[in-house]
């Protein structure tokens, strides 16, 4: 196997991630720190016969995509905070039509406009639920260029699985960071499955209880009609219909919830003895890699849990790799946000302790160490 | 063996490609592993700019430079400004005709630096006959004084990085920076 070695900036990688994965449509509105992103794609797009559209904004910038979508295309933009939140509302209605997008954020000082050049992992409640009403999407962290490159891919094949938004919540610092990666030759790509021809009814949303069907596109030989309103499997509205209702978005919350486990993406060090556990995702993952050797080294039991994947909240694994866990320390770049969730699911066997830092620097190992050490 | 570098001068001088140049020449060139990270913002066009590499033979955890074990500073401004959490024992390689010597030799003293100076910008200007090749001769004094990348991967980097049609110019700005540099103490 024969496989290229290149030293490029994390926002590259996203790029070159979202390549390889096969997407030929890219609209955005760029935006520091995400810039980089933007500006690869209109340069590479086109000789690979794709379409790069630069938007007037972040709102038909994401409108553009899910019509490229449902064109046949695999699709990306790339913004950061002050985009993501443009966006919410075509979220919503790409969760709602089950539309395969992928949105790359890479994470600045906010609220607003905040700090466009520092880092930040202030958005990730907003990536859950930010858009209005019940839904699920799923938001990978990378934490090193590579992963930027493998989240990416991976970002696609989940979107085309699941038919639903998927986020790569990176950061400033590994958007901007550069290191080695390493690009294999053969990359696993989920294909974009059409449905099958049919001389019965087709009925585009006639999906099971805890998962999607194949998407047809516009231009395929289906009739089809795609609303964000509430539809039924034919994909009709069918707004007043309590039972329609709750079974599609219950559906749509589903078909990411019950596969929780094969979502999620769980790297562990030095956990089997561990009674302090550093729970973890995205840059400040590094830090606490690093704090925890350390404190190794001086004996002590500590253990580094990092989640590649943070939407869906992988509950069940976190239980079991915790369960003699005392303490369990969660960095993160914001006052307080997974904090909360991983003391809703471990809180109630483990104390489970925030160590917060915003203004745009990672937290150092050297502070993760004081608060290991902290009685 | 993890060795945390950072670079600081001003913004145009090319801090920035010497430090990629550094990292890229570590990983994909020397068979190590490299990060390399810089202050980014309206900072970086003007005023003090920098940038970070970790060198290491395993894989590197944090990223950043807590505290650098080897400090190359291209401007005073920048020197002042980033070299407050420099390791006791460092090295600290200047561009003397940027920086003034008499005000930092209380933190050479201090810190018991390993203290070399390169007149990179100067030898760039009147020598090479480019100012902006600067980086480049520094990068040569860099790798002849810290002897962390070798002088063959060093070359091939910066081939891999500068713009066509430079090549032979950065080479002989880079085998230049290997000979100028002189340790002081």
């Amino acid at each position: 196997m024969t496989q290229k070695e290149l030293f490029v900036q994390g926002n590259e990688a996203c790029a070159l991630g979202a390549l390889a994965a096969g997407c030929r449509f890219f609209a955005g509105y760029p935006i520091t720190p995400s810039t980089e992103i933007a500006e690869i794609m209109s340069k590479k797009l086109p000789t690979m016969g794709g379409h790069f559209v630069q938007m007037e904004d972040e709102i038909s910038a994401i409108g553009a995509i899910i019509g490229a979508s449902w064109g046949g295309q695999k699709v990306v933009t790339a913004t950061s905070g002050p985009g993501i939140s443009l966006m919410q509302e075509n979220i919503g209605y790409a969760a709602m039509t089950e539309t395969p997008i992928v949105l790359i954020n890479m994470q600045r000082g906010s609220p607003s406009t905040g700090q466009p050049t520092r880092s930040a992992q202030a958005d990730m409640m907003q990536t859950r639920w930010g858009s209005h009403g019940d839904y699920e999407t799923i938001s990978l962290a990378p934490s090193s260029v590579q992963e930027c490159f493998d989240y990416t891919v991976k970002a696609f094949n989940l979107a085309e699985t699941y038919r639903c938004p998927v986020f790569v919540m990176a950061d400033e610092i590994v958007g901007h960071m550069r290191e080695k990666i390493v690009i294999p030759d053969e990359i696993e790509i989920v294909p974009r499955v059409m449905p099958e021809k049919t001389d019965d009814i087709y009925l585009p949303y006639d999906a099971p209880a805890d998962g999607t069907t194949p998407m047809p596109s516009f231009g395929q030989g289906y009739d089809i009609h795609v609303t964000g309103l509430t539809h039924d499997k034919r994909g009709y509205p069918s707004t007043d219909s309590p039972e329609v209702h709750t079974e599609l978005v219950t559906r749509l919350c589903n078909k990411i919830l019950s596969h929780r486990s094969e979502i999620s993406n769980i790297e562990t060090e030095y956990i089997d003895d561990a009674e302090i556990v550093l729970l973890t995702y995205g840059i400040p993952s590094r830090s606490a890699l690093t704090a925890v050797k350390q404190a190794r080294e001086k004996g002590l039991k500590v253990g580094y849990i990092k989640l590649g994947v943070v939407w869906p909240f992988p509950e069940e694994e976190l239980l079991e790799l915790t369960s003699n866990a005392k303490r369990i320390i969660v960095p993160e770049l914001n006052l307080g946000q997974v904090y909360l969730e991983v003391d809703r699911v471990l809180g109630k066997h483990a104390n489970v302790e925030l160590l917060s830092k915003i203004g745009g620097s990672l937290h150092t190992p050297t502070e993760i160490l004081e608060k290991i050490m902290e009685d | 063996m993890r060795k945390d570098i950072r670079i600081a001068g001003f913004g145009g001088q090319g801090i920035l490609m010497c430090g990629i140049v550094i990292a890229k020449t570590a990983s994909l060139f020397d068979d190590m592993y490299a990060v390399q990270t810089q202050s980014y913002g309206p900072e970086a066009r003007g005023g003090a700019s920098r940038t970070e590499v970790v060198i290491s033979d395993e894989q590197i955890d944090y990223p950043k430079v807590e505290s650098p074990e080897i400090f190359v500073a291209m401007s005073h401004e920048a020197l002042l400004k980033y070299i407050g959490d420099i390791k006791e024992n460092a090295i600290l390689i200047i561009d003397p005709d940027l920086v003034y010597e008499d005000e930092i030799k209380d933190i050479i003293d201090q810190k018991n630096l390993v203290f070399y100076k390169s007149h990179a910008t100067d030898v760039a200007d009147k020598v090479i006959g480019k100012k902006i090749v600067a980086n480049i001769v520094m990068l040569g004094s860099f790798v002849s004084a810290t002897g962390l990348i070798s002088e063959e991967s060093t070359k091939k980097a910066i081939l891999d990085s500068v713009p066509p049609g430079t090549e032979e110019m950065n080479l002989k700005a880079f085998e230049k920076g290997m000979k100028i540099v002189e340790k002081v103490n």
